[in-house]
Order: structure tokens, then sequence, then C-alpha cells
């Protein structure tokens, strides 16, 4: 596969370690009363769609950024690809 | 016998005469043979034994579609199994063997297989070594590995070398026959990057194994044109001897190039194959045709092969597989083989058409609406039997049969991405489906543009449709006049008749009976039509075989052949040898063998090293009077004890932590505080996972307010720098923090023991105070040594002892070693390993890998109240959840023989005195063990449940593995100086 990093273009995704869903960006509020539950569902709960996935590839070969992938698991198409920081910071300091 | 088959012309070279063996036997052909053709002149049919039956065998086909003719290539170490002798292709001096029989191939030992056929039909061995059970791993499977599989591997090292590469480009051209030379022709004048490549060493793909007219020349003359031109293009790679293996996602292709295997040995500095990773924008695949057989009852005599082989031997390499051949075939091109053969001087005894209104010729005769039914001969053809169209049955005496059932496009690399081929009634094959590989199209034969014509054209138009998705305007390049005849075809899968065996699937001794009975007994999908018969298996991956098993299936389920579907075919389009999908990643190579800065200093003085991770750490120091490794260890320990020792910690992960945040992000990823760290202070810091399991431990040292060095284990240097990175970027973006590994930049020495201080007085520029005042425990900062050089000083220590670590840049770091031995001398300075290290801090209840295992939290390693409740950090909120915090959870221990003369070792398990040994009243493990020099007895470190409250008891130590049972002593894992004033000193 080829993954066009936002930086540095198209790269073999042989460059990338895998880790996998980009949920794990979400990390919940450690001060919620619920806190253990959701650090629960967080860490072990993963959807494994047939189809549109969003995902983490870390560039460990290159330039050491995180990438949120949108990968489809069917055809293994590429619809976006970001960095993990802008994502994170989208969100918004909810951590 | 000298090549008596050889007839005129061909493309091989008379004046280059090459000497080859089969089976010992001396015989002779020409540069441009492939193994095949040149066995065939020699009038050499017989090549080899079938799979199952060991029934003789000759080619099927001219090419790598060849399910039959498999040999041994060479001998010693280059000795390759199951090579195709229809491309391997001749060199002087050429050994081949016949495989699978035994004493000889006329003489099979193992022929008698074929005398039980009844027995072992399709499921045989499913059906047959069920019962009784033990039977099979003991009886069954040896006698039946023993006669199963074909070649031998050579059992030796390869001594060839294998190469990876790298190419890029616009436009890759999968096949150089008519419809990829249009297509690269168009794609190259155009000026796009274009690489070619070709399974064969001849280029030209059916235009070389035909006898027809391009421009009204022979069309060697266009050919040979186009590829000078192609050749002289800078921007167009041709790549003879290169077999496209797979295509991948996003235009990644596996292009396997045979650089050597036409070679007796490779060229100096050349490697024997190279694989090709290419990187295309665009691919047109142009593979074309792969004929295919009718099934009739004894069709596997050496002498009949595919119509369409027979005249690409008369044609390409001028020999006729038999003086005296004939023809059966249902459609058009199998007259054009007749035609093609009688015009080499072959005798073509008839033409059996299944059709009616077969065509008629005046060159040989054509017996219409008849069938081939049975055929003849020991080892190999003699005579056929003909069924009339009148029913009455004629017996032709000929030595060569040529069968044709049509031709199915060689769609093979489009399934490589979860595409399936789809039915065209016209050519009555499969064709592409409507999912091919994005980016590639699909042109001539292998699209169904079975004239000359129709796939120079949609070669051209291909590439030029290609060439516009790139944004290039590419012209169509004027084509030759070419033949255009029609696909005139009435599908016939096999012949009725009888009770005997029409075999469809060669390689694997599938027959149309085996097919009937799979569908009685209910395996009627085509994948488990597959896997029960075996059918399409094997090298060949059934390209000849599949599509008559399909017909035959649809016809018992009473569907029609798209209902029925088709298996897919996946990658690697033919068999690749495991040399080169490794290169030169072999033995050392595999991997990167990483040596410290000062390894040379460390094998001169008689270190034997260990590999962790991709490092070589020196294990113990030998000295010439010690014999055993325990001698070496004991005396490092003790002197380290006792004086002063030094030890090359450099492999250890060092990560350098900057920033206005640094402090709070370390305070995130420890799960004890580093907030309030002053600077030049040093603290020990346990990383967990967001699981709350240990990941990792190290010391992050404050050299400023805004910068930290941390300090990681040699084995996960490289995960925890992941790990701290996803930190970073994908939970606190926020925090103004950066990372870099540093590990390769500094150079570091543990030095340990009571004269740690003074020798590094010797070192340490005297400008900086390091007395027990001005340099504490825990303490940390910049110095120079030697006279100026940069250095870092940490005062921790891993082994008990009053303990350093300084750290240079990289490249000081033998001089560095060198230093402190000399300055050392005087204190009797011990270069210490790894071993000696692990003693060390067993003794000293330090925790290392053995304990931060992946099972272990913070509780159970003693340092439960290390997880600070007031901060959050990653691992705080599960490692409190029930179960990884019980009180009577597993502890870290300390463990002492009762009797000295016992020797725990790790690995062993805990159980109480009074408990019979089973898993169920298992209270622990020891997880690390060693002799202590220092107390003169075995000592281990161990998870015991309910350890912390249970020092002083008796409890047993038992290993299974060792066969041993015996008692010690439960105590504090710190076995040196538990109070630390050593580390204070």
């Amino acid at each position: 596969m080829i993954i066009n990093h936002p930086l540095l273009g198209p790269r073999d995704a042989q460059e990338f370690s895998y880790l996998g869903d980009a949920r794990l960006i979400e990390r919940p509020d450690p001060a919620a009363p619920d806190a253990a539950q959701q650090f629960f569902d967080y860490l072990y709960l993963r959807e494994n769609p047939a189809g549109s996935h969003r995902e983490l590839w870390y560039h460990e070969q290159g330039d050491r950024s995180w990438l949120v992938v949108t990968r489809n698991t069917l055809t293994h198409e590429i619809t976006e690809v970001e960095l993990a920081r802008n994502v994170a910071l989208a969100r918004g300091g909810r951590n | 016998m000298n090549q008596t088959n050889r007839l005129q012309g061909g493309l091989v070279d008379r004046t280059k005469p090459l000497n080859f063996t089969f089976d010992g036997k001396a015989l002779r052909g020409y540069a441009g043979d492939t193994l095949a053709s040149a066995l065939l002149a020699n009038g050499v049919r017989l090549m080899g034994r079938s799979f199952k039956y060991h029934r003789p065998r000759g080619p099927l086909t001219a090419g790598s579609e060849e399910p039959n003719a498999l040999v041994e290539l060479r001998s010693g170490g280059q000795r390759e199994p199951n090579t195709r002798a229809t491309t391997a292709e001749l060199f002087d001096g050429l050994e081949a063997q016949s495989q699978n029989r035994w004493p000889s191939l006329k003489r099979d030992a193992l022929a008698i297989n074929d005398v039980m056929s009844n027995f072992l039909a399709a499921g045989f061995y499913y059906k047959t070594f069920m019962w009784p059970k033990a039977f099979w791993e003991k009886l069954y499977e040896p006698v039946i590995r023993n006669a199963a599989g074909l070649g031998r591997l050579s059992m030796q090292p390869d001594p060839d070398s294998y190469d990876k590469g790298f190419l890029h480009c616009d436009l890759l051209v999968i096949g150089a026959g008519p419809a990829g030379l249009a297509a690269a022709l168009t794609a190259a004048r155009a000026g796009a990057q274009v690489v070619l490549a070709d399974e064969d060493y001849v280029l030209g793909g059916r235009l070389i194994a035909e006898r027809m007219e391009l421009n009204d020349a022979p069309a060697g003359e266009w050919l040979a044109a186009t590829l000078a031109e192609l050749q002289a293009m800078p921007n167009l790679r041709l790549m003879p001897r290169s077999t496209v293996v797979g295509a991948f996602d996003h235009g990644i292709y596996g292009i396997v190039e045979r650089v050597s295997d036409h070679l007796s040995v490779p060229v100096e500095g050349k490697p024997r194959q190279i694989l090709w990773r290419t990187y295309a924008r665009r691919a047109v695949l142009c593979t074309g045709a792969i004929e295919r057989p009718i099934a009739f009852e004894r069709n596997d005599r050496p002498g009949i092969m595919l119509a369409g082989a027979l005249r690409a031997y008369a044609n390409r390499w001028g020999v006729a597989v038999h003086r005296r051949a004939a023809i059966f075939t249902n459609n058009d091109d199998g007259h054009r083989s007749a035609a093609d053969l009688a015009a080499k001087g072959v005798g073509v005894c008839a033409v059996i058409d299944t059709r009616a209104d077969a065509p008629r010729s005046e060159l040989y005769e054509v017996i219409a609406g008849a069938e081939v039914i049975d055929t003849h001969g020991r080892l190999g053809l003699e005579n056929i039997s003909v069924r009339l169209a009148n029913g009455r049955t004629r017996r032709i005496d000929c030595g060569a049969l040529g069968v044709s059932g049509g031709w199915n496009p060689n769609v093979s690399l489009l399934c490589h991405q979860n595409g399936r081929p789809a039915w065209n009634g016209d050519i009555a094959a499969f064709g592409p489906g409507e999912k091919i590989p994005p980016g590639l199209r699909v042109a001539g034969a292998a699209l169904g543009q079975f004239s000359t014509a129709a796939a120079l054209v949609s070669g051209a138009e291909a590439a030029q449709v290609a060439l516009a998705d790139l944004g290039t305007a590419a012209h169509l390049p004027e084509l030759p006049r070419a033949e255009d005849a029609p696909v005139r075809i009435a599908p016939h899968w096999y012949v009725r008749h009888g009770k005997g065996r029409a075999w469809l699937d060669q390689q694997n001794d599938v027959t149309v009976k085996d097919v009937k009975l799979a569908h009685r007994e209910g395996f009627r999908s085509v994948e488990l039509l597959k896997r029960y018969t075996t059918l399409g298996m094997a090298t060949d991956q059934g390209k000849t075989a599949n599509m008559g098993a399909l017909a035959i299936m649809a016809e018992l389920a009473g569907k029609t052949i798209p209902e029925t579907g088709t298996t897919v075919f996946r990658p690697p389009y033919t068999p690749v040898a495991m040399g080169v999908l490794a290169g030169r990643a072999r033995g050392k190579a595999f991997r990167p063998t990483r040596l410290t800065p000062s390894h040379a200093w460390a094998e001169q003085n008689g270190a034997v090293f260990v590999e962790t991770g991709n490092w070589l750490r020196a294990q113990w120091f030998a000295r010439q009077s010690e014999t055993h490794w325990r001698q070496s260890v004991d005396r490092e320990v003790l002197a380290v004890r006792a004086s002063v020792g030094v030890c090359d910690v450099t492999t250890l992960g060092k990560i350098d932590v900057q920033g206005t945040d640094a402090a709070e992000f370390l305070n995130r990823v420890y799960c004890n505080g580093f907030a309030k760290l002053a600077v030049g202070r040093t603290r020990y810091g346990l990383m967990l996972r967001e699981d709350g399991i240990a990941k990792d431990d190290g010391t992050a040292a404050r050299l400023a307010q805004d910068h930290f060095v941390v300090t990681t284990t040699t084995a996960n240097a490289v995960s925890v720098f992941r790990h701290m990175e996803f930190a970073r970027q994908c939970l606190w973006p926020e925090l103004d923090v950066q990372l870099i590994s540093t590990t390769e930049a500094w150079a570091q020495y543990a030095v340990a023991g009571p004269n740690a201080r003074n020798l590094l007085r010797k070192i340490v520029d005297p400008v900086f105070d390091i007395s027990n005042e001005g340099f504490p425990f825990m303490a940390c900062g910049r110095v120079t040594v030697c006279g100026g050089l940069r250095a870092r000083l940490f005062r921790i220590s891993f082994s008990g002892e009053l303990a350093y670590e300084i750290a240079v840049p990289t490249r000081y770091g033998d001089a560095l070693m060198r230093e402190l031995m000399q300055a050392g001398e005087e204190y009797g300075v011990t270069p210490y390993g790894t071993e000696a290290l692990g003693v060390l801090r067993i003794e000293k209840g330090h925790a290392a890998g053995n304990e931060l295992n992946g099972q272990t939290t913070a509780a159970m390693l003693g340092m439960g109240r290390l997880v600070s409740t007031v901060k959050d950090s990653i691992g705080a909120v599960l490692s409190r959840r029930e179960g990884l915090s019980d009180e009577d959870g597993l502890r870290l221990v300390g463990l002492q023989p009762v009797s000295a003369a016992d020797r725990i070792v790790s690995g062993a398990h805990l159980i109480n005195l009074d408990s019979e040994t089973s898993a169920k009243c298992d209270q622990g493990w020891v997880s690390s063990a060693a002799h202590s020099p220092h107390l003169g007895c075995s000592i281990a470190l161990a998870f015991l449940r309910g350890g912390a409250s249970r020092i002083g008891e008796i409890i047993r130590v038992v290993s299974p593995l060792e066969g041993t049972d015996f008692d010690a002593r439960i105590v504090s894992p710190h076995f040196i100086d538990p109070e630390g004033g050593r580390l204070r000193a």
C-alpha cells in the first residue's frame, strides 16, 4: 500500500507501523465518575468494520508522525490521511 | 540419437550447440532451446511421473502453465526441484533429472499406485486413514509423506545471491506479445516512463510461436524493428525473463527477474534473481491467453499436448514432437496448428474436429463430428482411437496429438485483489470481470481480443487511455496489417465414453471421475471441489485444468458455467524461489548487528558477546586462567562490590525530552511524579501501559528546567519512543514538548563500586565537584572529562553500589573506556558484562526484563505506592482495577535455598510445603535466579501470592523441567544493603 503522507507525499506502507482504531486518540477523562468503565471501553472495545476505517499509522522509518489514515478495509482504498496531532488538537483539550 | 526430431527454421542458433544431460544421459540442443524443446528434439517425450499415480508424463504445454514436465535442475546446493522444463532455458552443461520415480523414469516402482487407482480416488486419504486414530501419526503419515511430493530439496545452503530492487514508472506493460508491444510503443513514444516485462527470454509473445505475417512480411521483421526502437528509447525499460508475479495494492507489482537462471554460474557480481518492487502509476495487462485441453480417456500419454504447444515447438524451436501428428479440436485454431505443422513438413495424419461443420483442408484429412475416445502406447503415444460421426471407431497411428478445447484469457493477475473473472460467451471462456485492480487495464487476448489485429489495436488504445488518465496525450502508432480471424468454437469439455480415466488436472491426477465423485458426495461449490480433489493446486494453479472441471461441475448441477462460478488465482503467478523473497536478508544479514563504540576494546579484552535486540553486548570478560563462565562472572561481581567495575550501558535507550511542558509530559507518561523534580536531579520512573500493566522502567534526569534525558531498557528502546510519540502527538498535542532519540548519540558507561568516585575524580575535570555533598545520590549534570570533552554524569546505581553513569559523544566512547581502564588500574578496575550486571541487580532486588514481562503491575513489583493518586498518568486508572490491586496478589520476594547446595532456576514454581504438586496449588514463580558470589549461594527473585506478608516462611521451589523440588526461605528481595547505605556513600 501507499500512504499519502500530508507532509512527505506518497510513502510505502512498509515505512509505517500500524496501531489500530483512531479512537485511541479519544482518551477518556480520568476524573469522570465512571472513569474505570470509560477506560475499559476505550482500551478493549473496537469496531471492526468491513468498509471505511479510521486508523493510526506511525511513520517509524520516516519523520515519526502519527497519522490518521481512513482506509477501506475491503478494498484498501485510502480516502484521507491526516496528521494525528491535528486530529487530536481539533478535539480541543477534552483531556 | 541426435536431434532426430529437429526441423528446419525456428529461433534456435544452430551455430551454438549446447551439451546437457537428462537423468545422466548426454544430449545436445541449441542456444534458444528450452530443456523441453531440446528433449523433444532428441525424441524424448517422457519427462516425468505424475504426483499420485506415477503415470508416465511428457509436457502438455510450451510455457509456464506446464503441469507435467517438472524436473530437478543442477546439482549440489544449486539443485532446484519442480522446475518446468518448458521454461528452463538451456545452457551448456545443464544437468537435469526427472522426479518422483524410483528406480528410474521408465521403470517406476510406485507405478503400482496406478493399478490401484480405484482405491485412490478423490478424498482417499480422508476416508481411509481415519482409524485407528493412533495410527495416523506413527504409521500413516510417515508412509504417505515418504511417498508424496515431487522434487527433492538439496538440504544445502543456496550458494547464489539474490537481490531486491525498486522500480517506478508511469506505465507497466505486462507481457510483450502484440498487445504489449503496441501498448509500450504508444506510451514510450509519448515520452512516458515505461517498463515492459515478459516472463519469456525472447520477447514477442505468440508472434514468435506463430507462422504469421505482419504488413505482408514474416512477423519477425516487424517484431525486430519494434524491439530495436523500444530498446533505443531511454524512457523504456525492456525486461525479458521477468515475471510479474503479483498485483498488489495501490499500483505495486512484484516482478521476479531471472538474471542468471540461464547461465551455469551467475556473472561475477550479478545475482541469480532480483525481486523488483515496482510502483506503477498505471499498468496494462497483456498476458495473452492459455489454451485448454479436452478431456478424454487416457489423454495423458507423453506425446499428447495442447495443439498450440505443438505448433510452438515446430515454429519457434524447429522441433517435431513426433513425425506423425494428429489434432483434436473443437475450434478453428486447432486447424491453424495443423496447417503450421504441415508447413513444417510434419506428417499431419488427421484433424479430428468435434464439429460436424468443421472447415475442410487440402493439406490434411479432416474428420468432422468425431472425437478421440482412447489412446495407446506404453511410455508414449503410439495410436489413438477415434469415434467417427457414424459411430464407428477408427484407429490412427500417431506419436503426437495436439488437443485444442479453445483458449482462456490469462486473467490470473486480475484476481489478486479479490476480483473474479466473468464469463464471455463469444469466446466460451472467462475473461476480465468488473472488479479489477485499480489503475490496471486489460488488452489483447487477455481481454478476449484473440486476433492479432485486434490485439494490436487494443494494446495501443489501452496505453493511450492510461496515459490520458495521467494527463499525457499519446497518439496511436501506425500498426501493421495482421490476421483478423474470428473465433469459431463449439464448446466441448470432455468426451463421454467408457469407464477409463480422463484427466483434467494432470499435475494433481484429477480425473473427470473424481469431479463426478465430488459432486455425488456433496462437494459442489467450486471452492470445495478444489479442496476435495486438489484440482488446480500446486505449481501450475490449474491454469490448463480448472475450466474443464468447472464445466463438468456445471453440467452435473444442471447450471450454466457462470452460475457455477470460478475459482480465483492468487499470487504468485508462477512459483517463486524463497531465496529471492529473502534477497540479501539471509543469515547474519537478516537484520543489522549493532556494535557499541567500545566493541573493539571489549573484543581485545576477552569479551564473550550476547545478542540483545540487535546489539552485541559483552556477556563477560574471560581471563586466560578461567575455564568456566561462572569464574569470570563471580570475579566481576566481587570486584564491583569490593572496589570498582565498568560496564558498557550504551545500548540503553536514551530519549531527549525538551520543552516548557517537558516535566508535565513526563508526569503523564510515568506513573510516579516528575513535576517537582529539581534541576540537577535524577529519578527512577516506572511507565505503565494504559491497561495498568508495567511497560518499562528507567531514569529521567533533569538537566535544565525544560530539558530531561530519559533512559529506557535496551529491549524496549524503540517501543517506548513510539509510545511517547503517541502520547505527545495523539493524547496531549497541546503540550509544548519535543522528543528525539539519542541512543546512538551517546556512549555511556556505568562505573560502580566503592572506588567509583575515586576513579571518576581522575576522569572528570577538577572544576566539577563530584564529592558526596556536591554530587549526591541521584544527582545529574553536564561535566567535562579528560581535559574538556563534554560529558554527562548521572549518580545512579543498578548494582546497589556507589555508582555513576557517564556519557560522552559516541565517537569518544572507545577512548573513554580505555581512559577509565588506565586510570582505574590502581583500584584494580574490572570491566563487567551483562551476566555480572544481572547478578548485581538480583542481589540488589532491582526489577529487569524478567520482572517487567508484560504480566506484572506496579503493585506486584513492590512499587504500588509509586503510582501517584494525585495526578493522571497513563495506566493509572486501570491499575486500580479489581484484580490488579488485590492485597493478597502476587508480590516480588527474594528466595534463598534452605540447603546451600540447591540451585534455583528461573521458571520454577512455588508450592506450599503441605500442598500437592499441581497447577491449582501454584503459589507463584521464579522470575530471575543467579548464584550470588557475595552470599555464596543461589538466590532468586520470585512473584509469590501474598508475598509481602510471608517473609521468613519456607516454601517449595519446584521445577518439573529440571526435576527438582527443594525448600527455600522467603526473604526480602534486597539481598544486599537494604537500607541503601552503599548508594549514598
